[in-house]
């Protein structure tokens, strides 16, 4: 075990997918000399070369479209688009190529691609560099949806991602590039957990809070917060937006009886408006209250001095936390 | 693609500061004319170094400094008529200044209390865009409306090197040629996107890609303000005499970071940075005007003068420039009313009242 940022294990996540499969390329914008804008991948054209690790011309349609042939190839492309609002001249390709191939080819051709996307706000950005696209994604069947909350996680499951034959889209708070935490740099990927499954990172017993990716640290902190009033939350960090692990959520509720979801992006049709139907569905009868969500706005995402305003935040968290309780 | 530019490239002042003639571009300025392109560079540079300095300060977010790109900026912008429209990246300050936007408007956006600034209709400069090429499609879009009022006025589109391979921009170019719009794309290559030298965009010089889509492409000068605006002048004029789209490369440096947040260092070396230093776009106009005469040491440092004004104008204008109420971000989502929007907002109300009522 090693303490770590977010930042230096996804870089060493990277590393090690390079190291282990000669088919495993990086490509993107800035990514070779400068090791890309966060410097996620500082120091790996230095040594896997410019044919591994490859400096795109500007363009994310390119990237992608040109990754759906290396794939057919036999590559494993691990594409990063350099901020979240950069992705949409890609969506065409992700969206229309990438998420359909394997069903159009009757699984003849896999897209194993891995796109990574710094998402999310709270670093006081311009805009188009704080959005959370992720509902737009897991809308897409055929891409599967991760967000890693925590170093430990990244590292796992960014490798897991680059080795999975799907195409996942790998989602990167960032930021929480810059929080530490523990990584055990010898973890051996075939016995860790499955990236698709929710993980249980507080018990509690008054009411469940699902969160993911940069809001798990928020909710984790209302959790303590809410402690010292005596109400006891259970965090879950779903860490997979598609496939979503219900049935951990469902379990959860059964004891709780009662659930708050919490992203970025805005509720409106987001991940906390399925998995309050799932939930509905799945265990009604052990609801005492609706299922509710903290999250972004119908708006877009407003300048930095307003994203206090509009990110949820712990008390905002416990508002929601509250309003169940009393219901 | 030669480090100077090539024989191709359009000059009319060099770097040392003489006045050189081209076969097919001139300019015909009075000294005055000449003082003043010489003025809006010396306060584009000022807004720009002032601008850098209230990043440092933390009173803004972040900037994108125009360092280097003076020239380039001011002689294009000053070959617009009022009414021709521009379409700006997120470089083009000194554009903006010829516009006649307000220089503390271009603060907003980095400031972190807009996403716009500014009124795009008054000046005919549209909003910023920070999304590489979109705004290439709106120039062509808005030109072409131009060709259905029938009107005699002409568009000029900005973007970079990096910008030019994406798709956007390459049908932006398409749809232009097709339609004989009324547009001059006005490509300032800077050499560098970010980190990324202009070799990983394009194997052939970017004027010369213009011949493929059928329209004529033009390198010129980028340090040279004499050579911008003749070129830029009169692709303006073929555009608004329907001859159709120009594409215009402006060939210059990124003498500063790619932003505030940029490190060059890691990338690129010194020695570039020396050699254009001796191609700076201000340094040739000024031995110009004062080798014959047409500027006095007066002149000079009144411009100076000028320039530190407009520094204090932008430092004491920053910081005083409104925040925007939290409820704002629910304006303007929609032209006309919209439910989830207004509930959103009511709700937004309802949860800081609390805050409000707990803290009487
Ligand atoms: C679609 C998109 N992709 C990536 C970025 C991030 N980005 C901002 S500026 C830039 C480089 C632009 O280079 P160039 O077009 O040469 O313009 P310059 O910044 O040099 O003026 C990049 C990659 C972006 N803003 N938009
Ligand atoms: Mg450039």
């Amino acid at each position: 075990m090693a303490v770590t940022t977010m930042a230096k294990a996804l870089n060493a996540a990277l590393r090690r997918a390079l190291e282990s499969d000669d088919r495993v390329l990086l490509m993107g914008e800035d990514i070779g000399k400068l090791g890309g804008v966060f410097r996620i991948t500082d120091g790996l054209q230095k040594d896997f070369g410019e044919s591994r690790v490859i400096d795109s011309p500007l363009a994310e349609s390119g990237i992608l479209g040109t990754a759906v042939g290396l794939a057919m190839r036999g590559f494993r492309p691990v594409v990063e688009i350099q901020f979240d609002g950069f992705v949409y001249p890609a969506f065409d390709q992700i969206v229309s190529q990438v998420a359909k191939h394997h069903a159009r080819s009757s699984g003849a051709t896999r897209m194993p691609i891995t796109i990574r996307i710094p998402y999310g706000g709270g670093i006081g950005a311009v805009e188009h560099h704080s959005e959370s696209p992720e509902a737009y994604f897991a809308h897409t069947a055929g891409l599967r949806v991760i967000s890693p909350s925590n170093p430990f996680d990244a590292f796992v499951m960014l490798q897991q991602a680059v080795a999975s034959d799907d195409p996942v889209v790998f989602l990167e708070p960032k930021r929480r590039y810059w929080d530490k935490g523990e990584v055990d740099v010898d973890a051996d990927l075939a016995s860790a957990m499955s990236p698709y499954r929710a993980r249980i990172l507080r018990d509690g017993t008054s009411a469940t809070v699902a969160c993911y990716g940069p809001m798990v640290r928020t909710c984790l902190e209302a959790a303590t917060a809410a402690e010292t009033d005596g109400v006891s939350l259970e965090v879950i960090d779903l860490r997979s937006v598609s496939p979503l692990d219900v049935p951990t959520v469902v379990a959860s509720v059964r004891r709780t009886g009662r659930l708050v979801v919490v992203h970025e992006a805005s509720v409106f049709l987001g991940v906390g408006a399925e998995l309050a139907a799932r939930v509905t569905e799945e265990c009604f009868y052990s609801l005492e209250a609706p299922v509710l969500r903290v999250g972004g706005y119908h708006t877009p995402y407003p300048p930095s001095k307003l994203e206090e305003d509009y990110l949820p935040d712990l008390d905002r968290v416990l508002d929601a936390v509250d309003r169940a309780l009393a219901f | 693609m030669t480090a100077d530019g090539g024989p191709e490239l359009v000059q009319l002042l060099t770097p040392e500061g003489e006045r050189v003639h081209h076969p097919e571009y001139d300019v015909d300025l009075t000294p005055e004319e000449l003082r003043g392109l010489y003025r809006d560079l010396v306060l584009v540079r000022r807004i720009d170094a002032e601008a850098t300095a209230l990043q440092r300060q933390g009173e803004l977010g972040l900037w994108a400094q125009l360092l280097g790109q003076e020239a380039a900026q001011v002689g294009s912008g000053r070959a617009l008529r009022p009414d021709d429209y521009a379409f700006p990246t997120y470089r083009e300050h000194g554009v903006a200044w010829t516009r006649g936007v307000q220089p503390l408007s271009l603060l907003g956006l980095f400031r972190g209390v807009t996403n716009g600034g500014w009124d795009p209709r008054e000046r005919n400069f549209a909003l910023y865009t920070i999304v590489i090429g979109d705004q290439c499609l709106h120039a062509v879009g808005y030109a072409m409306g131009i060709q259905r009022d029938g009107a005699e006025q002409a568009v000029i589109c900005y973007f970079g090197d990096g910008a030019t391979s994406q798709g956007d921009v390459n049908e932006a170019f398409v749809f232009s040629a097709v339609y004989n719009a009324p547009v001059v794309f006005f490509c300032q290559n800077n050499q560098w996107a970010i980190s990324e030298p202009l070799e990983r965009q394009t194997r052939i010089p970017l004027y010369q890609r213009a011949q493929g889509f059928g329209f004529p492409g033009i390198r010129v000068d980028g340090n040279d303000v004499l050579a911008v605006l003749a070129v830029t002048q009169a692709a303006l004029a073929a555009a608004r005499e329907g001859q159709g789209p120009t594409l215009i490369e402006a060939f210059t440096y990124r003498m500063g970071a790619h932003t505030t947040s940029d490190d060059p260092t890691r990338y690129r070396v010194a020695a570039d940075l020396e050699a254009w230093k001796l191609k700076d776009p201000i340094e040739r106009v000024k031995v110009h005007l004062a080798r014959t005469g047409m500027a006095d040491a007066a002149f000079f440092s009144s411009v100076e003068a000028e320039a530190e004004e407009l520094a204090v104008h932008l430092r004491d204008g920053c910081r005083a420039l409104p925040e925007p109420p939290p409820t704002s971000m629910f304006d303007h989502v929609y032209a006309e009313p919209h439910p989830l929007v207004s509930a959103e907002r009511a709700e937004f109300e309802r949860y800081h009242a609390q805050f409000a009522g707990g803290a009487s």
